[in-house]
């Protein structure tokens, strides 16, 4: 097979093996990981990075759940409750989902495109050892006098500006991680288009590559417009502007059109590397193309586009003249054509393939199920009018949960089970990892479905006690949530046998039906990915192009 | 480094740097924070933070100049750093566009709400009566008391006529780069510098006026609040450019650049024609119109 | 043979738990309250619940065509089954079919939503006019034409039994969290304008029934609209996150036929006049403290505590306070007007003279502060028109 033969050609070429003059892995704990400029292990830092903060966001969603296991206050206050909710989010966003997509990046760009490295790898260290600091200065936060941020991760004024010392940490916070971002995604637009390696056209670049390229653009357009906006609400708490105080001639609803300008893209800033992912695990596993690589390219560019221009269909019950509802609320319709195209291709490349159901393909088909239900509810949530309904309430909850934890999440395990052998050069348990699976994917759906019903029945989001009507759709969403949190230790077991105890080897070529540069290298590759470019010719690029 | 045949791109090989504005960004951070909150020691904590930083940007910048002096570099890296300065400007450009976008909705929403146009007739006669959307204001409590403004065709166009000489003059000195001409190219870049320099001053003096003889602070409504949000934030970054050409300056007389690769001198060039630009925007929309 | 019977099972396990949700949620005409959105009573109501029910329905048939089509694929297109992958990359006419199709249906939503929409926004000339406005954590309601005006907040029991580990089971409370000690009355049959907005932060006036929400911005006013066609007690809550008692500010609705409407309007109007009274008379030490320890229990105790004791940092004791302890007319004037960036309002907006009258009293006598004041309702309607 010819994949084999360019695997062992690349080897024979460019002998790249650990141990020979190539290999600069620097030896001692802080020489590697501190001032480390290798793309790998700043990948694997953000990874692990990400790990540890699911964990903590993941601690705070169980004292939520906990809470609203049953009516009345038994835990904690509600001061403290609105804590865990803020932090919750801030964490599992900025924190866990951003920064773990990042790792992907880090680890998987220079391979797909044939790259020795990531273009700035000084810079890629800083963008991530910037996010421990930012980090700690968010979390401690929650020790103060004042306590942590309490008004939502949308920190909506006035409320926000009630918070008292904690404010500024949290803002400050907050520029750190854009500081961050934005470094980090030029670093990836620069490594995507100066680094590919000759023959390696724009079209020829694997989805993921691709998802992230406009992934970047969003981020380095909207994360100076959030650090501005803390910015506003930083001297508007300390230095008495009136940005968002009418009495001045402000408006509070001012914050939310720019919160919300770099808040939609920031939704699909966690998503679209997602489509990304699952674009190359189902095709590896469906001993298939990818349908429509074209169709698919265009629609993620589509859908980015889009992102700029529905961002107060997040405010519909603000009071915005009708025009400006009605307006976005068919920008924010016409989303579901793109996003339909995705799933359409999803399920044309599984049509007629020779599917096996390992691990990432079960986390991919079950992204593509519980995706799409949460982009139904979106195309409900868009109709302006019942929104006055929805809104605020658990269906919302509901909803962003749906295309976050079974959306965003199951795709970074589907990409994690998919190249962890890749990465270490072992193979994970498949055993343990199925039972991962479907404990999660069953949970999850007792965890965050009934929210819909909830939501429906008139229970507001960002509560902590509720009228004894809503009991039991709360403890069964509760029950969902322990054992998903509980089942997330099945994970970490699987990755930490798979790094230090597994025995059973990963070949160059992990997956029968994997296609693409990375599955060309050696597991784990070497050092610097490669040192010298690839030949690019279509066995060694990860969707065949089409044939017109 | 012999084995970095040129052909192939420079991946350096660890570096302490990157660690080390970290703990400078959050020393000086979190002394911010304590700063604002009336910490008393914060500001000198603040003060240590940012010399961390300053050390920072002097030890990484030093060793990327000594690995681009000494030829380590090919094009392809050089074209990673156009793209990274490129990308960077263009976040800059957004970060800008957020302070005017709150200055648009103030002024095209906001404001003609609380005054009863549009949408906001209840608003006004029962919230606000009495207030009519103008601008400039500060909002219908007149919060900061009453103020001036600081007229257009005064200091402020002489600042304009300034930065665009500014622009002018760097890229004469652009050109001597190009024509190996030391001479004109360091005589135009201190040109640059004393003009970005000169630019500063008259801002602050602009800043003195308004709080001692205007009334016009910060805690001036929404006019105060996006005038020196905008204003402000500009001129932190004209005076960052123009330590940025000082040092390219500086670089120059060392005999730093060639007329074919002199990417620290563009990149330094491109951000100054930013700031020009985005100056060209807050005349027109916070000054004149 | 044994690995696949395990995938199917699982495979069967999760599907079901999905469409057991989906199905009781799509149930047709189901409208009970606990699972679906309510049907309401207001026009406005009704639309949005058909329009939601529409939708949700074009949603689970898409949802099941592609799931089908998927699950087809997974049962025969597989590997163990000896299945041929075909390699067929794309087709544009299929890409055309699912962009057109899809547009073609969203169109045919967009009617239906946008005249939903415009009937929800513009409101038809209406007959009575009431102001909204939100405070942490308590609705004020303001009927324009009939000058009646009242606060409505969370209701004792529910209070109480709010607190953290208070040892009421909330099922032993009447409608627990979703009573008010005054409802909002409104009449039936008749065109209501409501102008909403508020003092503090932003909160959300919801009642479900009624068909929408509308936010309460503080320092803008909203409009909404209503007609209730049926009489009842319609309850609802804050939809905003608006600070630590966002949970706690519900709203109740009690919505009668014209002729009781109006005999509950002459009674407010005599009440009315009943509280100038008590505000012209004077009162005794006894009278003023036994009504401020109602006033400081229902309003006040929620930040500063039952035991006068605060919760520290955001909420300052006010046993011992230097406000409480010292001069009276730095005291009258906080509670009066509030203190800006923190959670303390301007309660002179929002009780009754009397009310603020006995609360100061009583706070300046209790909690070991014993100054001996005695503040009359008078003293307060002096200070407070000027």
């Amino acid at each position: 097979m010819s994949i084999e033969s360019t695997h062992s050609h690349d080897n024979d070429a460019h002998p790249a093996a650990p141990g020979d003059h190539h290999d600069h892995k620097p030896t001692g704990f802080f020489n590697r990981w501190l001032f480390t400029t290798n793309h790998k292990d700043i990948g694997t830092l953000y990874l692990v990075f990400a790990l540890i903060m699911f964990f903590i966001g993941g601690g705070m969603a169980m004292v939520i759940r906990a809470e609203l296991f049953m009516p009345g206050l038994q835990l904690v206050e509600p001061d403290f409750f609105n804590q865990m909710t803020t932090m919750h989010a801030l964490v599992m966003v900025f924190g866990a989902v951003m920064p773990a997509w990042v790792g992907f990046a880090n680890w998987m760009i220079p391979l797909m495109i044939g790259a020795p490295d990531m273009a700035l790898p000084r810079m890629n260290n800083w963008s991530f050892w910037i996010l421990p600091f930012a980090f700690t200065m968010l979390l401690s936060t929650l020790f103060m006098d004042s306590g942590g941020p309490a008004a939502g991760w949308t920190l909506y004024p006035p409320l926000s500006l009630q918070g008292g010392q904690s404010f500024a940490f949290v803002v400050f916070a907050i520029h750190m991680m854009g500081i961050s971002s934005i470094m980090g995604s030029i670093n990836v637009i620069a490594t995507i288009l100066n680094m590919r390696a000759p023959g390696m056209t724009l079209l020829r670049m694997p989805l993921f590559v691709w998802t992230w390229l406009i992934t970047a653009y969003l981020l380095i357009a909207v994360m100076p417009v959030l650090a501005g906006a803390v910015t506003m609400l930083l001297t508007d708490h300390f230095f008495g502007t009136s940005f968002f105080n009418a009495a001045g001639g402000g408006d509070p609803v001012m914050f939310q059109h720019i919160f919300w300008f770099f808040g939609h893209p920031e939704v699909y800033i966690m998503i679209l590397p997602a489509f990304g992912v699952v674009s190359e695990i189902i095709p590896t596993f469906a001993r298939k193309p990818l349908f429509g690589y074209a169709a698919m390219v265009f629609a993620t560019a589509s859908i980015a586009f889009l992102s700029f221009i529905v961002w107060a269909h997040h405010m519909f019950t603000v009071g915005m003249p009708l025009m400006g509802e009605l307006f976005f609320m068919y920008a924010t319709m016409l989303i579901a054509v793109p996003t339909g195209v995705k799933v359409f291709n999803w399920v044309s490349t599984m049509w007629k393939g020779s599917m096996t159901f390992e691990t990432p393909m079960l986390f991919a088909i079950g992204f593509v199920v519980l995706f799409t239900i949460g982009g139904l509810s979106g195309l409900m949530l868009a109709i302006a009018s019942v929104d006055l309904q929805y809104h605020d309430t658990y269906f919302v909850v509901a909803h962003f949960h749906y295309v976050l934890v079974p959306g965003a999440v199951f795709a970074l395990m589907a990409g994690t089970y998919y190249w962890l052998p890749k990465w270490t050069g072992h193979m994970y348990s498949e055993t343990w990892g199925k039972i991962h699976f479907w404990v999660s994917t069953i949970s999850v759906n007792i965890l965050f479905f009934p929210q819909h019903y909830l939501g429906l029945a008139g229970m507001p989001r960002r509560i902590p006690d509720y009228s004894t009507q809503f009991a039991d759709f709360n403890m069964i969403s509760s029950i969902g949530g322990f054992i998903f949190g509980a089942s997330q230790l099945i994970f970490v077991g699987v990755i930490v046998h798979c790094v230090y105890k597994s025995r059973k080897a990963a070949q160059g070529l992990v997956w029968e039906g994997g296609k693409g540069l990375e599955w060309t290298l050696s597991s784990p590759p070497p050092y610097h990915s490669f040192n010298t470019p690839p030949l690019i010719d279509p066995t060694t690029i990860s969707h065949p192009e089409e044939a017109h | 480094m012999a084995h970095h045949a040129d052909d192939q791109y420079y991946v350096p090989h660890g570096t302490k740097w990157p660690i080390i504005g970290s703990l400078g960004m959050i020393t000086m951070l979190a002394s911010a924070a304590y700063w604002v909150n009336d910490s008393t020691v914060a500001p000198w904590t603040f003060l240590a933070g940012a010399l961390i930083l300053i050390y920072m940007v002097f030890g990484w910048f030093g060793e990327v100049i000594r690995e681009s002096e000494s030829g380590m570099y090919n094009d392809q890296v050089d074209t990673s750093f156009r793209m990274g300065m490129l990308w960077f400007i263009f976040s800059e450009v957004m970060f800008f566009a957020c302070f005017f976008g709150a200055l648009f909705y103030a002024r095209v929403f906001a404001v003609p709400w609380l005054g009863g146009e549009g949408t906001g007739a209840y608003t006004n006669e029962l919230l606000w009566r009495g207030y009519e959307s103008v601008w400039p204001t500060a909002g219908p409590d007149q919060l900061g008391g009453s103020f001036q403004t600081i007229p257009a065709f005064g200091v402020p166009f002489i600042n304009t006529l300034i930065l665009l000489a500014s622009g002018v003059t760097v890229t004469l000195a652009h050109h001597a780069l190009k024509k190996n001409n030391r001479g004109a190219l360091v005589s135009w870049l201190l040109a640059t510098v004393l003009l970005g320099f000169v630019f500063v001053f008259f801002q602050i003096e602009e800043y003195k006026e308004a709080y001692q003889h205007l009334g016009l602070t910060m805690g001036s409504g929404i006019y105060g609040s996006t005038f020196f949000m905008l204003t402000g934030f500009h001129g932190m970054h004209v005076s960052l450019g123009a330590i940025m050409l000082l040092v390219i300056a500086i670089r120059c007389m060392r005999g730093h650049f060639n007329p074919e690769h002199h990417f620290g001198f563009e990149a330094v060039a491109w951000y100054w024609h930013f700031v020009d630009v985005v100056w060209l925007g807050l005349f027109v929309f916070v000054y004149v119109y | 043979m044994k690995k696949q019977n395990t995938f199917i099972v699982a495979a069967a396990v999760t599907a079901a738990v999905i469409a057991a949700f989906w199905l009781i949620l799509a149930a047709p005409g189901y409208t009970g309250n606990e699972i679906n959105m309510t049907r309401g009573v207001t026009s406005q109501s009704v639309i949005n619940y058909q329009l939601h029910m529409i939708i949700l329905w074009i949603c689970v048939i898409i949802g099941v065509i592609v799931f089908s089509a998927m699950f087809v694929s997974i049962v025969l297109h597989r590997k163990s089954k000896g299945h041929e992958a075909a390699q067929f990359t794309h087709s544009t006419k299929a890409e055309i079919v699912w962009t057109v199709i899809p547009v073609l249906i969203l169109i045919g939503m967009a009617i239906p939503a946008t005249t939903a929409l415009i009937n929800m926004e513009v409101a038809p000339e209406t007959e009575m006019t009431i102001k909204i406005t939100g405070f942490q954590w308590r609705w004020k309601y303001e009927y324009i034409e009939d000058e009646i005006q009242f606060i409505s907040s969370l209701d004792s029991n529910s209070n109480a039994a709010r607190r953290l580990a208070s040892g009421t089971d909330p099922e032993d409370v009447d409608h627990y969290l979703r009573e008010v000690d005054k409802p909002l009355v409104l009449p039936t049959e008749t065109k209501i304008k409501f102008l909403i907005t508020a003092d503090d932060v932003i909160h959300s006036w919801w009642v479900p029934a009624l068909g929408w929400k509308r936010d309460a911005v503080p320092g803008f006013i909203n409009e909404a609209w209503t007609e209730i066609m049926e009489p009842g007690v319609y309850r609802g809550q804050c939809a905003e996150l608006c600070g630590k008692d966002h949970g706690f500010m519900p709203i109740v609705l009690n919505v009668l036929p014209h002729k009781e409407y109006d005999a509950w309007v002459n009674e407010q109007k005599q009440l009315m006049a009943h509280e100038q009274a008590n505000v012209d008379r004077l009162w005794s030490r006894d009278e003023l403290m036994e009504l401020g320890e109602n006033v400081y229990a229902t309003q006040c105790a929620t930040c500063h505590q039952a035991d006068g004791l605060g919760l520290a940092p955001a909420f300052p004791a006010l046993a011992g306070s230097e406000v409480s302890k010292g001069p009276i007319g730095v005291n009258i004037d906080v509670v009066l007007h509030g203190r800006d960036g923190t959670a303390m309002q301007a309660w002179g907006n929002m009780l009754s003279e009397t009310d603020i009258a006995a609360a100061l009293t009583y706070t300046r006598n209790a909690f070991g502060n014993e100054t001996g004041d005695v503040i009359q309702p008078q003293t307060i309607a002096r200070i407070k028109n000027g």
